[in-house]
C-alpha cells in the first residue's frame, strides 16, 4: 500500500473506508439513501445551507464550546507523577461539549439533519438512542421545528436513563420501548431501521453517531468536525500551537470523530479513542469493538464487530448506555487498520472512578461515557511531559448519569 | 453464468408455465424451533406442495424481519443452529429430494464470516440452488452475488415497491433464478398488500426481465395468497408458517406433536389455493 497524502479524504465514492463503510441495506432504502446522498452533497455546497446552520450553532446550541485548562486536575495529575518519582503530569484540556444546548455534542450532528430533513420535505423524524443523549437533542429540535419525533430506544436503556425518557416525553416525541433482542442500543438501531422500511415516503432516519450506510458516517462526521475546527483555533489562542494529543471516549465514536477528524493530516497530534471495557477485556462483558472483536456487516456498515464464531452479533456491556453498542463507525476501524489512531479501553469501574475525580476536582459531573476518556487521562498524562497539551473531548453531562451512579456507590459502599 | 443456464429453479419455473399455475414457495427458518424438527419440515414441504423452498439462516440482527421471523430466528439459535448445520440441512434434505430448488435466504454476515469462498463452495456441494441475502444491494454486487453467479448459484435479487424503473436495471443486471418483489414497503409479516396494486408492479418487473417474479412479504392466509398468485409466477409464504411452528410449541419452547402436521396442513391449504388458478 502506498502512503498516504491524506487521511481527510475518506469515504470513497461506495462509501469505503479501507475496507469498512459500505452500503449494506435492504432494496427498500437503497433509493432513500442515495436520495439522501445526493441532498446532502448538494446541501454542503450551499452556502444558505451553512449560513443558517451556523446561526442556529451560535444562537441556539450555545457554540463555540470552551476549551478549558483543567488546572486541578492537572495539579492532581502532576502530584501523582511526583509521587512516582516522576516530573510529568500533561497539561489537560477540556472541550466542553456537555455545556451544548440539551447536554453533549449530538445536538451538532441532530442540527445538521433536521436542517438537511426540512430541506428535503420530510415532516416525520425518527432517531435511535443509547444514553438519551441523541434522542434528546433530536426531540429538542423537533419541538423548535415543529416535526413529528419518534425516538427508538431499548427497553433497557429506557429504565436506566429514566430522567432523559421524561425530558423527550416533556419535548413531545414518542418514545418507543424496543423489547426485541439485547433491548439496548442495537436493537433500537434494527427497530428505528424496521420503521424506516415502513415509512419511506415521508420519514427522515436522524442516525446518531458516525455509523450505518453511507453517506451517514461521513455526514454525521461532517456535523460533529466543528468540535475539532474549534478546539484547533482554540489552542492556538491560548498556547500558540497544536495539542499534543487528543482523548475521547468512543461508541459508535461521533465525539471522538469530530474531535479527531480535524487533526488527522497533522502528524504531531497523537490521537486516542476509549472503547468500553466493561466489566473487563477477558470477561465478554464489554462494549470494545475494536479490541475484541473482528470485521463483519451490520447496520448498513463493514466495521469492527461484537460477534460470535458464527457471525452472529453478540451483546455489548457497558455500565454507559451510550457506548453499549457491539460495533464501532466505519472510520474508526480503518483509522485503527492504518494505525493512524490508537485505541485504548477503559473499564466500568475506572469509569466511575474518573466520574468522581472530575466532579471533586473540577466541580464539572461528566457524563458516564465521557468519563471512560477521562479515566484514560490519569492512566496517561501523569507518563507524560509537563509540555504536552492534552485534549479531552468532554462530550456530555452526567445529570442523567446521578441516579444510576447514586445507586452504583450506594451499593458498594454499604458492602 | 448465463440465464438460459438450466437449473432446478429454472426448471422448475418451466414446469410451473407449462402447468399453467404459479407456483408455491414457502419460507421456514432453518433449526426452529430444533433442528431434527425443522430437517422434518424441511422434508415434508415438497409433498405438501411447495414448489420452490426458501431456508432462512437465523440472524441475531434480522433488520428487514418482523416480529414472527425475528423470534423463529433467535429459536434456532438458542436451539444451537448455525450456518454450517443449515448447509448440511439441505445435504440431507437433497438425498431424498433432487428437484425441488432450495434458496438460502437471511443477511450477510453469518455468511462473511463463514467465509464466502467457502460457503458458496459448501453450499453447492450440499445442494443449495440460490441465494437471497437481504442486505446486499446491487451496489455490494462485488461481496457476494458475482462470485456466488460464478459458482453456479442463483442471486436472487430483491425488488420493493421504491424500486422506481430508473433503478430497476441496476436491481435487475446481476438477478438470475427469480426476482422476489416485495410487495410492501416493510418489514416481512406486517401490512397486507394490495393485489392490483401488486400486479401492477409485477407487470412493470416482467417489462424489464424475463424472469420469473415471486411476491412475498404479507402473505398470510390461502385467500390472500390465491390473490397475489393471480398477478405473478409465484407468491411467498413465511411469517404465517413460522407462527404455526410458534403456536404449537409447548411452555418450555419445545416442538410438540402438532408442530409438524400444522405447517404440513397450512401448507395444503395454500398450495390448493394456489392450485386453483389455472392460466
Amino acid at each position: 500500500m502506498t502512503a498516504l497524502n491524506s487521511y481527510r479524504t475518506g469515504p470513497d465514492f461506495r462509501g469505503h473506508f479501507g475496507i469498512h463503510g459500505g452500503r449494506f441495506v435492504a432494496e427498500t432504502l437503497m433509493p432513500l439513501i442515495l436520495e439522501l446522498e445526493q441532498a446532502y452533497e448538494a446541501a454542503k455546497v450551499d452556502p444558505a445551507y451553512h449560513a443558517e446552520m451556523a446561526g442556529y450553532l451560535t444562537h441556539y446550541v450555545g457554540r463555540p464550546s470552551p476549551l478549558y485548562f483543567a488546572e486541578r486536575l492537572t495539579d492532581h495529575l502532576r502530584a501523582v507523577s511526583a509521587a512516582s518519582g516522576g516530573n510529568g503530569g500533561a497539561k489537560v484540556y477540556l472541550k466542553r461539549e456537555e455545556l451544548n444546548h440539551t447536554g453533549s455534542h449530538k445536538v451538532n450532528n441532530v442540527l445538521g439533519q433536521i436542517l438537511l430533513a426540512r430541506r428535503m420535505g420530510k415532516e416525520r423524524i425518527i432517531a435511535e438512542t443509547g444514553a438519551g443523549q441523541h434522542g434528546v437533542a433530536t426531540a429538542t429540535l423537533c419541538a423548535r421545528f415543529g416535526l413529528k419525533c419518534v425516538v427508538y430506544m431499548g427497553a433497557v436503556d429506557v429504565e436506566r436513563q429514566a430522567p432523559n425518557v421524561f425530558r423527550m416525553k416533556m419535548l413531545g416525541a414518542e418514545v418507543v420501548p424496543v423489547q426485541s433482542g439485547s433491548r439496548t442500543l442495537k436493537d433500537a438501531m434494527n427497530e428505528a431501521l424496521r420503521d424506516w422500511v415502513t415509512n419511506v415516503h415521508d420519514t427522515f432516519y436522524c442516525i446518531g453517531t458516525v455509523a450505518g450506510p453511507h453517506p451517514y458516517p461521513a455526514m454525521v462526521r461532517d456535523f460533529q468536525s466543528i468540535i475539532g475546527r474549534e478546539t484547533r483555533e482554540q489552542m492556538q489562542e491560548m498556547e500558540g500551537r497544536l495539542p499534543d494529543s487528543l482523548i475521547a471516549c468512543v461508541g459508535g465514536g461521533s465525539n471522538a470523530m469530530g474531535l479527531f477528524h480535524p487533526f488527522l493530516d497533522d502528524p504531531t497530534v497523537e490521537i486516542y479513542g476509549v472503547e468500553a471495557a466493561g466489566r473487563g477485556l477477558d470477561t465478554h462483558e464489554h462494549a470494545a469493538s475494536i479490541a475484541g472483536g473482528r470485521p463483519g456487516v451490520l447496520h448498513g456498515n463493514r466495521t469492527y464487530l461484537l460477534m460470535d464464531d458464527d457471525g452472529q452479533i453478540t451483546e455489548a456491556h457497558s455500565i454507559s448506555a451510550g457506548l453499549d453498542y457491539p460495533g464501532i463507525g466505519p472510520e474508526h476501524s480503518w483509522l485503527n487498520d492504518v494505525g493512524r489512531a490508537t485505541y485504548l479501553s477503559c473499564t466500568d469501574q475506572e469509569a466511575i472512578d474518573a466520574f468522581q475525580l472530575l466532579t471533586r476536582l473540577e466541580g464539572i459531573i461528566p457524563a458516564l461515557e465521557s468519563a471512560h476518556a477521562i479515566a484514560k487521562v490519569v492512566e496517561l498524562a501523569p507518563r507524560l511531559p509537563k509540555d504536552h497539551l492534552m485534549v479531552v473531548n468532554l462530550s456530555g453531562r452526567g445529570d442523567k448519569d446521578v441516579p444510576q451512579v447514586a445507586e452504583i456507590l450506594g451499593t458498594s459502599l454499604g458492602a | 453464468m448465463t440465464t438460459q443456464a438450466t437449473t432446478r429453479i429454472s426448471t422448475r419455473f418451466a414446469a410451473l408455465k407449462e402447468e399453467g399455475r404459479p407456483g408455491l414457495v414457502t419460507f421456514v427458518t432453518a433449526g426452529d424451533p430444533d433442528g431434527e424438527t425443522s430437517l422434518a419440515i424441511l422434508k415434508a414441504l415438497p409433498g405438501a406442495g411447495a414448489d420452490v423452498i426458501e431456508l432462512g439462516i437465523p440472524f441475531t440482527d434480522p433488520m428487514a424481519d418482523g416480529p414472527a421471523i425475528q423470534a423463529a430466528g433467535l429459536r434456532a439459535l438458542k436451539g444451537g443452529q448455525t450456518l454450517a448445520k443449515t448447509i448440511d440441512m439441505v445435504r440431507v434434505f437433497r438425498t431424498e429430494d433432487t428437484t425441488t430448488p432450495v434458496v438460502l435466504m437471511g443477511y450477510f454476515n453469518p455468511i462473511y464470516i463463514y467465509g464466502v469462498e467457502r460457503f458458496l463452495t459448501d453450499a453447492k456441494v450440499a445442494g443449495v440452488d440460490g441465494l437471497i441475502v437481504v442486505d446486499l444491494p446491487p451496489e455490494e454486487d462485488d461481496e457476494l452475488c458475482l462470485p456466488a453467479l460464478n459458482a453456479g448459484l442463483d442471486f436472487i435479487r430483491l425488488a420493493t415497491p421504491t424500486t422506481d424503473d430508473k433503478r430497476l436495471p441496476t436491481v435487475l443486471e446481476h438477478t438470475a433464478g427469480f426476482v422476489y418483489y416485495v410487495s410492501i414497503t416493510g418489514i416481512t409479516g406486517s401490512a397486507t398488500p394490495d393485489a392490483d396494486l401488486v400486479a401492477a408492479a409485477v407487470a412493470r418487473i416482467k417489462a424489464h426481465t424475463t424472469l420469473p417474479v415471486a411476491v412475498g412479504f404479507g402473505v398470510r392466509t390461502p385467500e390472500q395468497a390465491k390473490a397475489i398468485a393471480a398477478g405473478a409466477d409465484a407468491v411467498v409464504v413465511g411469517s404465517a408458517l413460522v407462527e404455526v411452528v410458534r403456536r404449537t410449541l409447548d411452555q418450555e419452547g419445545k416442538a410438540t406433536a402438532n408442530t409438524l402436521p400444522g405447517v404440513e396442513a397450512l401448507v395444503i391449504e395454500l398450495a390448493e389455493a394456489v392450485r386453483a388458478i389455472k392460466r
